[in-house]
């Protein structure tokens, strides 16, 4: 008996799903309805079909490998795959169970769920709503780089959907929990979505024909949906789902309009919802948030119309949304022209709500949005505020974007407004607020925007009992320091926003920890997980045919469509030579439309694809798989780059940005046209990995590897292991650093797996992935290590000043110096009187523009231990924006109720320090009570902030990039902030910017769960782009010196005149081209750069296109 | 109407297109005239293949590749460099003005040196004219 699903059999034959459904529809495939979206056929059956049908024996011997279950099995249950009865749980088998749960579908489940996946685990995700995506897919743009949020996140969704090893369940919830870490059993109910999900091909007229409206929650209610819907346009599934609430026949059995007019007969009223049991060895809660609700808090205005939440502008600001990214403000439909945004709505506001915390975010959603908005408002001369209490731009590259957004004539007042009311005419909104100063102001404002806070999500009660887990007094889960991705109990990891309110790119990240932790619990052992490994079908042969080309050109909702006309695009490919087919698509990287590439190749027999949209160095691997799952060769895909390089680009002139890119679509076409198919190599993987820094992170990511089996070199660079840690008494949580440092370091020094260098030092490196080389320098000798992959973990350090005195008065000391004095000289403490921390030394001025994040939190902290240990104590905190953000607003709460006194300051009047007698004297000007203050302090302590090592030398040596301020740039800033943008080159820690200890551990965690995934493997496949030598080659050698990678040899005899020949080792290749570029006679290309290809787009640029292929 | 020259610009993939994929990004406007051609390399670009160029009627053609020291590959763009001497010599001799073409290093980080060279770079052909009397 073959038990399978439609999609994946269609996907293997390479048909669409339809076409199978209805060969067991119309009897020609005699498989019948099994459960949960399957259908068995007997194996005799099935193979008389595959001959009737002329299916290829391979593809049929794998279809039956891949989908036989023996018929006793299938008679013990329904689930046989899923299902183990508890009896096996209660008696332990110690074969743990290589599959995984992850509950939530944002983006720190999708994430967590795509590196299990990859990593050959079988994942589960379930996800309550009727699609995948989380918030990330209802934001229009993410800070501090204004990316698209849509086109960063749908290629992930797209992955989800079409993992083999992702299981979505959506419209489901978790039911039951039994069993322990290694060997949990879940009991996941799903509702009924009342559509046939394999039959359903989300045409949309289910939606056109339903008479109901109901508000549109994806939209915050701005728009409304039908009862049948899905939630968004690019949702993943793209499988419409009755809402049983609204739908008039299942609650009044009238209608039916959507049965009736369905043209593949997908809406099944009768369908049950499913009780579902798996089997898993770890779970990842990933449940995201509830966005705070201010319409029960009279005090925030939200009654007024024309006040809207952070969110519902989000919505507005998106070119998907429901206003199609114009915004207007409720009550009359107008354009504002005076925009307000009223931050911390339902954070650090005890008194209305409860939240004490910070919801870490806000403030750059703000920034963000007041840059956006201009975009998305045709008036010039837009006046935007931003009220705030503290703006908090403590992230990498974010204080640079709040200056930005200063530069660009955002107003920021710091202020916290309120009685807000209607204009006079009912549009607007009136306000008051008081300065600093205390003075009320009265203002109006065409619309609000309230930048509202995180809050646990409404069931985390429910989750935490179900799984047995501790949580904060704010209901999100409890974690600690040194684990900050483990929950209270074993085997079950919390991460995103359910952990503490966070932004996305800390999200990834502890998505990618807990991956880590979760394939370390189950031992990377995978046996019993239901994985697969990833199979395409068969390359169809087109070495007969002639070019036949399909265009899909992308509106990317009005991103292209806005500026470009896209319709005289399509037309104009039309009309082109080879061009067979043309379509336009709302967003070409959507699940749907891969769906519909995939049938247009089969259906037209195209052979070459034109993808005219964004950048290839984002989306093109993408399309490449695409390709390969339709039976062609991935490297028959050429982007035109009609978005970046030219919407976004030439937003003043439609005409010549459409004249553009029918420029650029034929210079694609000119090129893809000589294309041809390419192979990939398989490279083996040296499993053996290099971390550079003994710090903190640098160890902790050693003995994650070393605990996965993969053996690390790490070098240190000074003679001591531990780094700026050993330095600290505390975390911020509290936790005594010492004693869990000195472990690191003995379990580290112990392991045999790894080996430890000190005083060593980078001295050169060559290769690539898998396969690197370096010589390090370890007392003037050069040892060679080779490696297959290396994380930077060269940490940071405390920056120097010469401000205050410090050098000059003893009594002036750096924060980490007077922990010290805490820790080991407390009795010179006893008897002082005053202690002031000047926050901000030199962070945040022209000579070093950024925030360092911790310094902050680290001050107010050491006040509340002063406080502690000496209540009559005067501790004085003098800042320029306190940064307690997230979870660690509590301590500044808390030190204000101590009694510390916090005095903020001007750049422009900084506090002054003078030398006195006794003691020093500090005097400051205090903006509220609006006078010159003098301080007397025993000692002061100066913030002054975290610098990079000059490490650039390392950036250089291995060609990654590195910020302006010293500190190595991620490979994207949300979504890969642990990769380098050189493959097998990952970061973690303060090298990447300044970080608490929770987040750099999350970040070694994750970068060597990132290296182990990696090295793993078996194989990887290389780069198709690799020289190779034609026969126009006369063996001159020109091409030989060029080559930077010395890949190029000149071999004496080997062609059959004797003459002498030139041969590329493709391993050292990178394909540069160098060569090609050498060579006076065409004898050495690069495959997709060839003399031909590239020559053809440079004729299509000018002229029309050429005849071509050749 | 203002003259429309075509210009061919050969992006390097690490650097260049890079920084002009971040140009739209940061929505940096500059004139519509490029027409983009992605290489690994800007020491992948053959001479030939700019002298195509002008021979087929381009007006203005640019190499762009990363700075000297942050080649992808090493060293590739010292090489460009002293292609795009030769080129010169090579237009001069073809009595092309060596002013329609030019070298330009743009990082992957530099979004609005990449549109103020291509905005500066186009003003000045539009300058020179068309490359041959149309007609």
């Amino acid at each position: 008996m073959l038990i399978f699903k439609v999609g994946t059999i269609a996907s293997m034959l390479g048909v669409h799903r339809n076409t199978v459904t209805n060969w067991i529809k119309k009897g020609k495939l005699e498989a019948s309805s099994y459960a949960a979206r399957r259908y068995a056929v007997s194996r005799s059956k099935f193979v008389a079909f595959c001959k009737k049908e002329h299916i290829a024996d391979p593809v049929m011997d794998r279809i039956i490998r891949e989908f036989d279950s023996s018929e006793d099995k299938t008679a013990e249950s329904s689930e046989p795959a899923r299902t183990m009865h508890e009896a096996d749980v209660v008696s332990g088998s110690d074969t743990q169970v290589g599959s995984v749960l992850v509950v939530g579908g944002g983006i720190s489940g999708i994430q967590a769920a795509l590196e299990l996946a990859d990593a050959g685990y079988y994942v589960y995700i379930v996800e309550k709503t009727a699609g995948i995506g989380g918030t990330m897919a209802q934001l229009d743009k993410t800070f501090p780089t204004n990316d698209c949020a849509s086109c960063i996140i749908l290629p992930k969704l797209v992955e989800c959907g079409r993992h083999i090893n992702i299981e979505l369940i959506t419209l489901a919830g978790v039911e039951k929990v039994r069993g322990r870490a290694g060997h949990f059993i879940i009991n996941i109910r799903k509702n009924s979505s009342y559509i046939d999900a394999d039959k359903c091909i989300a045409c949309g007229i289910c939606a056109q024909k339903c008479p109901i409206n109901v508000q549109d929650e994806f939209n915050f209610g701005i728009s409304r949906r039908k009862a049948v819907y899905i939630r968004y346009d690019q949702s993943v599934p793209l499988k419409y789902a009755i809402d049983p609430d609204a739908c008039i026949y299942l609650t009044h059995g009238k209608c039916g309009a959507c049965e009736k007019f369905c043209s593949t007969g997908a809406v099944n009223f009768s369908q049950a919802g499913q009780l579902i049991t798996i089997h898993v060895g770890a779970v990842i809660l990933a449940p995201g948030f509830r966005p705070f609700d201010p319409s029960g808090h009279d005090f925030f205005g939200y009654r007024v119309k024309d006040v809207v939440t952070s969110l519902e502008y989000e919505r507005m600001l998106s070119i998907g949304g429901p206003t199609k990214g114009i915004v207007s403000r409720p009550s009359d439909n107008t354009e504002p022209r005076k925009i307000a945004w009223v931050q911390c709505v339902g954070s650090r506001n005890h008194n209305n709500c409860g939240n004490s915390y910070c919801s870490n975010i806000c403030c750059m959603a703000a920034v963000k949005q007041s840059l956006i908005s201009p975009e998305h408002i045709s008036a010039r001369n837009i006046e935007q505020t931003i009220f705030f209490t503290d703006l908090r731009s403590h992230g990498k590259e974010s204080e640079r974007y709040f200056e930005t957004a200063k530069k660009a004539g955002v107003r920021f007042v710091r202020a916290l407004p309120h009685t807000m009311e209607p204009g006079p005419d009912g549009t607007g909104v009136r306000m008051r607020y008081a300065t600093e100063q205390g003075e009320i102001i009265r203002e109006s404002f065409d619309l609000v925007v309230l930048s509202i806070g995180f809050e646990a999500p409404a069931d985390a009660p429910e989750l935490a009992d179900l799984f047995n887990i501790e949580l904060d007094s704010h209901n999100f889960a409890a974690t600690s320091c040194m684990e900050p991705v483990n929950s209270s109990r074993e085997g079950i990891y919390v991460i995103g926003a359910f952990q503490t309110p966070k932004a996305i790119s800390r999200s990834v990240v502890q998505a990618s920890a807990a991956a880590g932790s979760a394939a370390r619990l189950l031992g990377g052992k995978i046996e019993n997980s239901a994985a697969r490994k990833k199979q395409y079908p068969g390359e169809r042969d087109i070495s007969d045919e002639i070019p036949s080309v399909g265009v899909f050109v992308c509106s990317c909702g009005v991103n292209i469509a806005g500026i470009v006309d896209v319709d005289q695009v399509v037309a104009y490919a039309a009309g082109l030579p080879f061009v067979t087919y043309v379509e336009n698509n709302l967003f070409s990287c959507s699940a749907d439309a891969q769906q519909v590439i995939v049938e247009r190749i089969h259906e037209f027999g195209l052979n070459r694809i034109v993808i005219a949209a964004c950048t290839p160095r984002t989306h093109e691997l993408m399309f490449q798989e695409t390709l390969k799952t339709a039976r062609l060769n991935g490297f028959m895909v050429e982007m035109a780059n009609i978005r970046n390089q030219n919407s976004w680009v030439h937003q003043q002139d439609a005409r010549s940005a459409t004249q553009k890119a029918k420029d650029q679509v034929r210079m694609a076409i000119a090129k893809v046209v000589h294309h041809y198919p390419l192979k990939q190599d398989s490279i083996s993987l040296i499993k053996r990995a290099l971390i550079i820094g003994g710090g903190l992170v640098g160890l902790e990511a050693a003995l994650s590897l070393a605990r996965m089996g993969i053996e690390t070199v790490l070098i240190e660079k000074t003679g001591i292991l531990g780094g700026n840690a050993r330095n600290l008494d505390t975390c911020f949580k509290g936790e005594h650093l010492a004693p869990l440092i000195r472990e690191l370091v003995r379990n580290a020094s112990e392991h045999t797996m790894i080996r430890i260098y000190k005083n060593a030092e980078l001295d050169s490196v060559s290769g690539s992935v898998g396969n690197f080389r370096a010589g390090i320098r370890i007392g003037g000798q050069i040892k060679i290590v080779e490696f297959g992959a290396a994380i930077m973990a060269t940490g940071g350090r405390e920056a120097q000043t010469k401000e205050y005195l410090y050098g000059k008065d003893q009594r002036v000391m750096t924060q980490m110096e007077f922990d010290k004095k805490i820790l080991y000289h407390s009795d010179e403490l006893s008897g002082i009187q005053s202690v002031v921390f000047i926050q901000c030394v030199g962070s945040r001025e022209a000579s070093r523009p950024y925030c360092s994040r911790v310094c902050c939190i680290h001050s107010v902290k050491a006040a509340i231990d002063l406080k502690h240990k000496n209540p009559d104590l005067q501790v004085y905190i003098l800042y320029r924006e306190l940064r307690t953000y997230g979870e660690w607003e509590s301590y500044y709460k808390e030190a204000r109720d101590l009694g510390v006194v916090f005095i903020r300051y001007e750049r422009s009047s900084k506090p002054a320090v003078n030398k006195m007698k006794q003691n020093l004297e500090v005097r400051i000007f205090d903006p509220v009570v609006r006078c010159r203050i003098k301080i007397i302090a025993d000692y002061i302590v100066l913030a002054t902030g975290v610098v990079a090592h000059d490490n650039r030398y390392l950036a250089e040596l291995f060609k990654f990039s590195v910020n302006s301020d010293g500190f190595f740039n991620g490979a994207h800033p949300k979504l890969k902030p642990v990769d380098l943008s050189v493959a097998g080159l990952f970061l973690a820690g303060i090298c990447n910017y300044p970080k608490p200890v929770d987040e750099s551990i999350e970040q070694a965690r994750a970068a060597a769960f990132r290296v182990s995934s990696l090295l793993l493997k078996q194989e990887i496949k290389s780069e198709a782009i690799k020289a190779f030598v034609t026969d126009n080659c006369d063996g001159c050698a020109m091409c030989v010196d060029v080559c930077p990678f010395h890949a190029i040899s000149v071999k004496q005899s080997a062609s059959d005149d004797g003459r002498p020949w030139i041969a590329v080792d493709s391993a050292l290749c990178q394909g540069c081209g160098i060569c090609s570029a050498t060579c006076p006679n065409g004898g050495i290309m690069v495959h997709g750069f060839t003399i031909d290809q590239l020559s053809a787009q440079v004729r299509a640029a000018v002229n029309g296109i050429s005849s071509g292929h050749e | 109407m203002q003259f429309q020259p075509v210009i061919i610009g050969f992006l390097c993939n690490w650097c260049s297109y890079t920084g002009a994929d971040l140009a739209g990004t940061a929505r940096l406007q500059y004139p519509p005239n490029l027409r983009p051609i992605r290489v690994m390399c800007s020491g992948m670009v053959h001479p030939g293949l700019v002298m195509e160029a002008f021979g087929a009627g381009a007006d203005g053609v640019m190499i762009m590749g990363c700075h000297p020291g942050s080649c992808h590959y090493g060293d590739g763009n010292k090489k460009t460099a002293a292609r795009a001497m030769i080129i010169s010599m090579i237009l001069e001799d073809s009595g092309i003005d060596p002013e329609r073409f030019e070298l330009h290093w743009i990082s992957s980080a530099e979004a609005s040196a990449f549109a103020a060279f291509v905005t500066q770079f186009t003003r000045k052909i539009q300058k020179l004219g068309p490359i041959k009397a149309k007609g």
